[in-house]
This record gives C-alpha cells, structure tokens and sequence, in this order.
C-alpha cells in the first residue's frame, strides 16, 4: 500500500526524515555501548573482565578499581526493595481491579501514577531529611531488639542503627518501585475474560479462590514481566538511594552499614575523578551497569509481548 | 461445614491484606506529598523565585539562577526531544507499519525508556563535555533529550495507529500523497494523544537529576548561557539538601515543593486529556 503512494519526491524526504528520526534509537543504543566500551579501555586493559568483576578494591589513591562492592550493593538494595515492593504492589492491584467500589477505583488508580510520577530525587530527600531518622530511631532499634538476637538474622542487624544505610535506601527504593509494578500488575489482571471468572463464581468459588485459581495464572506472564521491568528500574535507580546510602566500599552483611551502588558510586564521584584510570573505572562500571540494565529489561519485555500474544490469540 | 469456614477465612485475610497494601500505597504518597507540602510552603518566599543564591553559609538568597537554568534545560530538551520523537513515531506507525523494522525499534525504545538515566549521563560526558573541556547547559539539554525520544516516540507511534485507516484511505482517494495525508489528516487526527505524550514526557524528564549532574553540572551565578555550566533545581536540591546549612535545606525543600507541583499538575493534566479525549 505506502509503496504504492511514496512517488512523489516529496513523500520520500519526509518518509526518510522519518526514518532518521526513528533510527535515532538504535544510533543511541549502539552510541552508548560503543562510547562506554570505549572510554572504558583503559580501565579494561588494565583490570580485565573477570579480575574487575570480582575484585572488592575500590582506592582512587592506589589506583586500583573492582566492580564487586558495587554490583553487591546494587544488587542487594535492588533484591530487597523487590521483597518489600512485590506483595504490596500486587495488594493494591488485586484491590484496585477485584475489591475496591467503583467510586474508589479511579481515585487510587491515580495516587498510584501520582506515586509513579514523582522525581526520586524527591524520594531521596525525603529519604534523608525524613525517613532516615525515623528509621535510626524507632524501626532499626526495633529490628535489632526483636530480630537482632536471632542466629543468622541477627547478622543483618548489627552495628549502630544509623538511618543511612542499606535498609532505609531499600526502603525507599521500594516505595519507588511499587507504582510501576502495581499498574502493570492492574493492566494484566485486568485482561482476565469475564466470562472465565463468572464461571468461577457460578461453581462457588469465594473472590480470593477466583483471584488465586483464575485471575493470578492467567495474569503470571504479564505479573512477572512486570515484576523483572521494576527489577531493571530498581538497578539504574540513583537519586532515591544517593541519599541515603553513604558512599562505603565495602562489602558488608549488616543491612544496617552504609554501603555503594554502581549509580551512587558514579553520581559521587564521576564529576571528581581527577586521573585517567580513575575516570575510565567509573566509565567501566557505568558499562556494567548499563548491561546488566539491558539485559534485565529486555527480558521484561520477551515476557511482557509473550502475555500480549497470549492474549491477542 | 468448617471447610467452607476455613475457605471464607483465607479469603477475608487476603483480601484484608490486599486492601491494607492499597492503604499503604496510600498513606506513602500522603505521608511523601504532606512533607515536602509543610516544609516547601514554609520556605516559599518571593526572594527564592527573585533573588540568585547568597553566599554559602549567609541568610537569604534564593534559586533564581536554578529556576531559569531548569527552565532553559527542559525547553531546550523539548525543541531537540519532541520533532525527533513525533517524526520517529511516525515512521513506525505510517511507512514501517507491520514491518519488522517498526517492531524491533518500538522494543529497543521501550528498553530505552528504562535505561539509567545516569548511564546516558555519562555517555553524554564522554561525547559533548569532555572534547569541549567543560560542562554546558546544551550537554544537560541533550541528555534530557535523550531520555524523551523514545518517550514521544512511543506515545506518538500508538496515538496515530489509533487513526482509522479508512481515514488515510479517504484521503488517498482524493489524490493526496502520504506525507500530506499524515501531515494534514493523520496528525489532526492524533493531535491531543501525541500533546499528551508530549506533556508527559516532559513531566518525566523536568525530575531528572542524575543525568545533569555531570553534563550540566551546576552554577552558583545566573547565567543564560547554555555553553557554560548552568544551574538546574534538581541538582540544587542535591547539592543543598546533602550540604550543611539549614538555610540550605529549607530552599532544598521549597524547590522541591516547586518542581514536584509543577510535575504532578503536568501529569494530572496529561490524564485528564486522555480521559476526555478518549472515553
């Protein structure tokens, strides 16, 4: 059909200006591969691959750089907020789309993209000036009094509760991610047929047996791919978590220590990297980042068209 | 008799659960606005949108150096992010349509929508501000660019395969090349879904902080001059809110206040048209 159409000259600049424009993606995908790769040179000649991944050094003064205490930290706030942000994000789309009176609906469909629009460096601040003495003061004393005795849990709570540290960060990062995995868990719920669930209720099933047995594994594709797509938001996340998660490169089993993510580590100190190795460290870890990133969504989405295809059939 | 006790009980604690995971997304959004309300509206004076920041340490001054700078940046980012967006979109949607070009490219951007920001950050240091020596307000603008493309790109490509394609096939009828008939009757057609797009993705990226941090870095002067450092508020609240001063932390709060407000009301407006729109 467009073959037919595209003749006059015309036509063809404006469907070639298009497609530039379109391409623009792709050019900036490739762009930023091909930039960090190469800014990161250095940085990979020097550590290589495996040697910079594993290595807990991070001593701008030694010049000596690894990935580890960063991708520990990244992933352990990120496995975290996942583990608070999940069953409450799922909470409120089973009572957004099942249990809640029309009237409510809507406005509570709102707070939650109120909740997904709002900038995290607000999240941050908050974090820091807000939450972060409430937790040094009230929830941390509380965890390590009732919790903190315990063998193995216990672990995780040692030290002096501080407020700036990986739990209040994960926190925060969790409070963050919920918006984002609750709409896309309502979007899913809500491709349910009708019809299915009414023959639920015929058989004499309660509204949580339907919830359970019909909605969720009809729903699991779209659930999950939503669940991964936070996990890739949760990764690249830095302003919530700038705040309030110190800046200490080290690897630590207390989630009440300050500890470095990728994104804090380059937010902190990329604009002060005063030598070349330094510089191309950070651009390195900025490489890790972004893969991880990438790989993490696309994954989402595999997930998030295979639910679209099952339902378009 | 106690099985059906059993099953109604399991349900009433679930759903009991499910409404309390909803209260609680609730109360955070209460508990997050309420703050940065009381403590914004109590920083809020004339001289923070009139006067340019004290000295460090000193009473008084205010953000206006970072309010002009925010506003250069975000309209700067709209001229290069909205026509590169709205175009691509509409290649996707008219002349790529159903190919698999169209399909890989709205999933790359998809992908790009959620990439780190920071990540585009330092990518945009690497081609702009280090071969030119210093940080500068356009760098800032470009990222932020960046991070709208796939933004519009996306709303615009669903906003016009909404377009009926018997309205296309009118046109043709009438002789019209393509390009006019998506200039002159797709576009139309599609008009408020792409504005919507269009304000939504500038509500996303006027939050942004991490990729200005060190593009556009940050400017204690007033300064119009996007090839030079320039302020912005959200790296101010960075800066002020980790700083030492209380005077700091009270204008942190106070541009807060400002840019959340701001951002919601775009985003409530962008709602509001689509429900009116398309309803």
């Amino acid at each position: 059909m467009a073959k037919i159409l595209k003749k006059s000259p015309a036509d063809l600049i404006f469907s070639s200006v298009t497609a530039l424009a379109s391409f623009s993606i792709i050019v900036f995908i490739a762009g930023i591969l091909y930039v960090l790769i190469s800014e990161s040179s250095l940085a990979i000649k020097q550590f290589g691959v495996i040697k910079f991944l594993t290595s807990t050094d991070w001593d701008p003064v030694k010049e000596s750089f690894g990935a580890l205490t960063n991708i520990y930290g990244t992933m352990l706030t990120t496995f975290l907020s996942l583990l608070l942000a999940i069953p409450v994000a799922i909470g409120i789309a089973v009572f957004v789309t099942e249990i809640a009176p029309g009237f409510l609906k809507g406005p509570i469909g709102i707070a939650i993209e109120l909740l997904a629009a709002i900038p995290s460096i607000i999240y941050g601040m908050w974090g820091l000036f807000t939450l972060s003495p409430i937790m040094a003061n009230h929830i941390e004393p509380f965890l390590k009094k009732t919790v903190g005795g315990l063998p193995l849990i216990g672990m995780l709570f040692e030290g002096t509760p501080m407020g700036i540290d990986i739990l209040t960060a994960s926190v925060i990062l969790s409070i963050m991610i919920i918006p984002f995995t609750a709409s896309i868990a309502r979007d899913s719920f809500n491709l349910t047929p009708s019809v299915v669930k009414e023959s639920a209720y015929a058989i004499g099933a309660t509204k949580w047996e339907v919830i359970k047995n019909i909605v969720m594994p009809y729903s699991k594709l779209g659930v999950f791919g939503g669940v991964v797509l936070s996990l890739g938001r949760a990764l690249g996340e830095t302003m919530a978590v700038a705040f309030v998660l110190g800046n200490n490169h080290r690897i630590t089993t207390s989630l009440l220590d300050a500890a470095a993510t990728i994104t804090v580590t380059l937010a902190n100190e990329f604009a002060e990297a005063d030598n070349d190795v330094y510089l191309s460290s950070l651009f390195y870890l900025a490489l890790v980042l972004f893969v991880m990133s990438f790989i993490t969504l696309a994954v989402a989405k595999i997930f998030l068209l295979k639910a679209e295809r099952k339902h378009s059939q | 008799m106690t099985r059906e006790l059993i099953r109604k009980a399991e349900g009433f604690v679930a759903l009991a659960f499910c409404t309390l995971a909803a209260g609680l997304g609730l109360f955070w959004l209460v508990f997050i606005l309420g703050d940065v309300l009381i403590h914004g509206f109590r920083a809020l004076t004339p001289a923070l949108f009139l006067s340019d920041p004290a000295p460090a340490g000193s009473d008084g001054g205010g953000l206006r150096n970072a309010f002009v700078g925010q506003l250069l940046i975000t309209l700067a980012a709209t001229a290069i992010g909205v026509p590169v967006g709205v175009l691509g979109g509409t290649f996707l949607a008219e002349y790529a349509r159903g190919r698999k070009i169209a399909r890989i490219i709205s999933v790359l951007a998809d992908i790009m929508v959620s990439v780190p920001s920071i990540v585009i950050g330092t990518f945009i240091y690497a081609i702009l501000v280090k071969p030119a020596g210093h940080f500068s307000g356009w760098a800032g603008a470009v990222a932020l660019a960046i991070i709208m493309i796939p933004v519009v790109l996306r709303t615009t490509e669903n906003m016009l395969s909404l377009v009926p394609w018997s309205l296309r096939e009118a046109a043709f009828a009438l002789g019209a090349p393509y390009y006019k008939v998506i200039i002159q009757i797709v576009y139309r057609g599609a008009a408020t879904g792409i504005l919507t797009g269009i304000i939504l993705s500038i509500a996303r990226v006027a939050g942004e902080t991490a990729p200005l941090l060190f593009t556009s870095f940050n400017n204690s002067f007033f300064s119009m001059n996007m090839k030079q450092p320039i302020s912005s508020l959200t790296v101010t609240i960075f800066q002020y809110a980790m700083g030492p001063y209380d005077n700091w932390h009270a204008q942190a709060w106070a541009a807060a206040f400002v840019i959340t407000f701001f951002i919601l009301m775009l985003t409530l407006l962008g709602r509001v048209i689509i429900r009116w729109r398309y309803k």
